[in-house]
C-alpha cells in the first residue's frame, strides 16, 4: 500500500483534488497552520512551494513537516535552481524518512525573478534528470553516483508541465518523456484558455500518454481585474484570454472576486469532463479560505478515505 | 572571441585616482574584434581620462600601448624596458590579459578597465552574442549545433522549461529561448524524435567548478 | 556668406570619415564645442556615411558627459552644400549655443591642455635617449 494518499486515491478512480500552501516569508509557524486549517479535509493532497518566484521563503521540507503533523499528505515541491544533485539527494531522504512521500520535480524560476537577483543558481540536474533521480534512488537502490542507498526513499513522483508555453508542439511530447523519465503524476499550469487546454489534451491522448500519467489539471481562481492583467502580462508561460478580463469587468467592483470564483468552479466542471484528467490542483495563492466554496461548488466534496 | 564591455567611468576613475603617470594597455585581439580594448578604444579612454583630470585639476599622463595580445608571454615580455616608467598599469585587455601583465610585472598595480563577459560571435557589426562558457564536454552533436548549456539561462539537456514565450527566453525578452531554437533545428532536419531521448546527467568536473583547468602538450614543451 | 570667426573648418571627404578620437582630440586641444555638419539624410554622396556619423555622434555626448565636459558641446547638423544661408546660420546658433554654456570646463584653472597623447613609438624612442 503506498504511503502517499494522493496515490491511493488516483489509484482508486476517485477524481483527485490537490491544494497549495505558500510557505511564509519568515519563521513564524502559525502562518502555516492557518493556511493548512482552511484546507483540512477538502484536498487529497497539499503541495508546499519551494522559494517560488526565487523568493526566499521557509523552506518546502520545514512547511511540509508542519503540515504532515497536521494529518495532510504533502506534495514537497523541488527546483534543480538552488540544488545540486549531492542536496538533492540528500533532501529526497530526509523527507521520505519523515513521511512526506509526494515530490514535485521543477526547473524554478530564474533567480531574477524573485528578491535574490544577485544569487548564483545551480541548475546542475534539471527537472527531467530529476525524476530519473527519484526513480534511481526508489526502484534501484542507487544514488547517481552508482552507489547502494540504505533505505530506499517511498516516493510518488511528480513533475508539472506547462500547456500554454511554448513551443505548443512539444509540449505533449515533453510530458511523454517525463513519463519516460518516471513521472507518476503531473500538475498543469493554472487554466484560462479552456480551449487551448483541450487541444494539449488530444495532443497528449494521441501520445497515449493519459494512460501513463495521472493528469490534474491547473486552477487558479481570479481575485481581482488587477491580478488577471498581472497574470497576463507579467508572469512567464500563462494564457490569460481576453474574454475572461472582460467577464469580470462585466460585473460592478464588489462582485469581482466572486466572478472569479464562480470561473474557477466552472473551469473545474469543464475539465473534468475531458477524458484523461484524473484530478485538478487547487492554487487558490493567499486566499485559502475560499477552497473549500470551490470544492464543494464543483461536486467534490468529501474527500474519499482510501486506504 | 573573448567579449568584454568598458568598467563605468566612475569605476574607472576611483581606480586610477592615486596614480600621475598610467600605462593604458589594450589589445589587438578579442578586446578589438568587441570594440573594447583595441587601440581606437585605449586613445578614447585616454583622452577622456586626461580631460576629466585636467578638469579636476589633476592632471594624469597617460601613454596609450597596444599589444598584439596580452596572453602570449613574448608580447607581455615587449613591455619590459617600459613598465618600470609607470605608477600602475591599466588595462583594457580580457581578464587574462590583465592577469597576466600582472604575474609577469610583480611590482606593478594593474587594474581592469574592462569586465570580461563572455565567449562569443558577431551576430551582426555591433552586435556580440554569448556562445560557448566552456563546460569541457561539448555536446553539440546531440543538440545539431545549439548549446543548451549556454543558449538556455538555466542549462536545462531537456528542455524548454514552462517560463519559454513566444520563442523568447523568461529572463530576457530579447533572448531566444535555446530550446526552442534546438527544436527548430531538429524540425528542420526532419529529427523531432530525437527530442524524445532523455538526455544524461552533466559531468561538470570538467567545467571551472572542477577546479582552475589547464591544458598540457609534453611534445611542445621546451 | 558671413559666419563667427570662433569656427575653425575641419574639412573631411564625408562625416561618415569623422571618428570618436577626432573629435576627443579637438576638445584636449582646447576647442570649447565641436560640431559636425553633413549632408541631409538621405543624400549622403557616400550613401550613409552621415547616418554613421550621427550615431558617432551619439555616442561622443554620451563619452564626453561621462568625462565631464559635457555632451551639449558637441552636435550633428545636415544641410546641402547648396545651403550656404543655412552653415551660417548653423555656425551661429552653435557659437551662441556654446557661449551660453561657458569655456569648456578644462580651462578652469586658465590653462589649456596640451595634447600629450604619447604613442609608443615616442615613447620607445624616449627610452632610447
Amino acid at each position: 500500500m503506498s504511503a502517499s494518499n494522493l496515490e491511493r486515491v488516483l489509484k482508486s478512480g476517485s477524481f483527485a483534488v490537490t491544494g497549495e500552501c505558500g510557505p511564509p516569508r519568515g519563521a513564524d509557524v502559525e502562518v502555516i497552520r492557518k493556511k493548512g486549517a482552511h484546507l483540512k479535509g477538502y484536498v487529497d493532497g497539499v503541495n508546499v512551494t519551494d522559494n517560488q518566484t526565487s523568493v526566499v521563503r521557509m523552506s518546502s521540507f520545514a512547511s511540509s513537516l508542519v503540515l504532515k503533523e497536521m494529518g495532510f499528505d504533502p506534495i514537497m515541491q523541488m527546483v534543480c535552481r538552488d540544488r545540486n544533485r549531492i542536496a538533492i539527494q540528500s533532501d529526497v531522504l530526509g523527507a521520505a524518512a519523515l513521511g512526506i512521500n509526494n515530490l514535485l520535480c521543477l526547473s524554478g524560476d530564474h533567480q531574477k525573478f524573485g528578491d535574490h537577483p544577485t544569487a548564483k543558481n545551480v541548475y546542475d540536474i534539471d527537472s527531467m534528470q530529476l525524476i530519473q533521480t527519484l526513480k534511481r534512488l526508489r526502484d534501484e537502490g542507487k544514488f547517481l553516483g552508482g552507489e547502494e542507498v540504505k533505505g530506499r526513499p517511498d516516493m510518488f513522483i511528480g513533475c508539472a508541465e506547462n500547456p500554454f508555453a511554448d513551443p505548443f508542439e512539444i509540449r505533449a511530447m515533453r510530458l511523454a518523456k517525463k513519463v519516460a523519465a518516471g513521472a507518476q503524476f503531473v500538475q498543469t499550469q493554472c487554466i484560462f484558455n479552456v480551449e487551448k487546454f483541450e487541444k494539449w489534451m488530444e495532443m497528449v491522448r494521441d501520445l497515449g500518454v493519459h494512460e501513463k500519467i495521472y493528469i490534474l489539471a491547473g486552477i487558479t481562481p481570479c481575485k481581482s481585474i488587477g491580478m488577471a492583467r498581472y497574470m497576463k502580462t507579467s508572469v512567464p508561460g500563462m494564457d490569460v484570454p481576453d474574454a475572461l478580463i472582460d467577464r469580470l469587468k462585466g460585473v460592478p467592483k464588489e462582485k469581482v472576486s466572486e466572478e472569479g470564483i464562480k470561473i474557477a468552479v466552472e473551469t473545474i466542471q469543464r475539465v473534468r469532463a475531458i477524458k484523461g484528467v484524473a484530478g485538478i490542483h487547487l492554487m487558490a495563492i493567499e486566499w485559502e479560505e475560499r477552497v473549500p466554496e470551490m470544492v464543494q461548488g464543483a461536486g467534490l466534496y468529501p474527500r474519499p478515505q482510501v486506504n | 572571441m573573448i567579449v568584454a564591455n568598458r568598467k563605468p567611468f566612475e569605476e574607472i576613475v576611483e581606480m586610477v585616482k592615486p596614480y600621475h603617470k598610467v600605462l593604458l594597455l589594450g589589445c589587438n585581439e578579442c578586446v578589438t574584434v568587441c570594440a573594447t580594448g583595441g587601440s581606437k578604444e585605449v586613445a578614447v579612454l585616454a583622452s577622456e581620462l586626461r580631460l576629466y583630470r585636467e578638469k579636476e585639476g589633476q592632471p594624469i599622463e597617460i601613454t596609450e600601448h597596444t599589444l598584439e595580445r596580452n596572453c602570449d608571454p613574448e608580447y607581455v615580455e615587449s613591455l619590459r624596458p617600459m613598465v618600470g616608467n609607470y605608477d600602475a598599469v591599466m588595462s583594457m585587455a580580457c581578464g587574462c590579459g590583465i592577469q597576466f601583465v600582472g604575474e609577469h610585472y610583480r611590482d606593478m598595480r594593474v587594474l581592469p578597465a574592462v569586465n570580461t563577459t563572455f565567449d562569443g560571435v558577431t551576430e551582426e557589426q555591433g552586435v556580440w552574442a554569448e556562445r560557448c562558457l566552456g563546460c569541457g564536454n561539448c555536446i553539440l552533436d546531440k543538440t545539431l549545433g545549439i548549446c543548451p548549456v549556454t543558449r538556455c539561462a538555466k542549462s536545462l539537456f531537456n528542455g524548454p522549461c514552462g517560463g519559454s514565450t513566444g520563442g523568447k527566453c523568461e529572463v530576457n525578452k530579447d533572448t531566444p529561448c535555446g530550446w526552442q531554437l534546438i527544436v527548430d533545428r531538429l524540425k528542420e532536419m526532419n529529427l523531432m524524435e530525437k527530442y524524445m531521448e532523455i538526455q544524461p546527467l552533466k559531468d561538470w568536473s570538467t567545467s571551472h567548478g572542477g577546479g582552475p583547468r589547464k591544458r598540457v602538450r609534453e611534445d611542445l614543451k621546451l | 556668406m558671413n559666419y563667427p570667426t570662433n569656427v575653425k573648418i575641419v574639412k573631411m571627404p564625408c562625416t561618415g570619415r569623422v571618428d570618436i578620437i577626432h573629435v576627443m582630440k579637438a576638445f584636449e586641444n582646447g576647442a570649447d564645442g565641436v560640431y559636425l555638419a553633413g549632408c541631409l539624410e538621405g543624400e549622403c554622396h557616400f550613401l550613409r556615411g552621415n547616418l554613421r556619423a550621427k550615431k558617432r555622434v551619439g555616442h561622443l555626448k554620451e563619452l564626453l558627459e561621462e568625462c565631464g565636459i559635457g555632451g551639449e558641446r558637441v552636435a550633428m547638423y545636415n544641410l546641402s552644400s547648396a545651403q550656404g544661408q543655412r552653415f551660417a546660420e548653423i555656425a551661429r546658433e552653435m557659437t551662441e549655443k556654446i557661449r551660453a554654456l561657458g569655456p569648456s570646463p578644462i580651462k578652469k584653472h586658465g590653462a589649456e591642455l596640451r595634447a600629450q597623447s604619447v604613442t609608443s613609438g615616442e615613447q620607445r624612442a624616449q627610452c632610447a635617449e
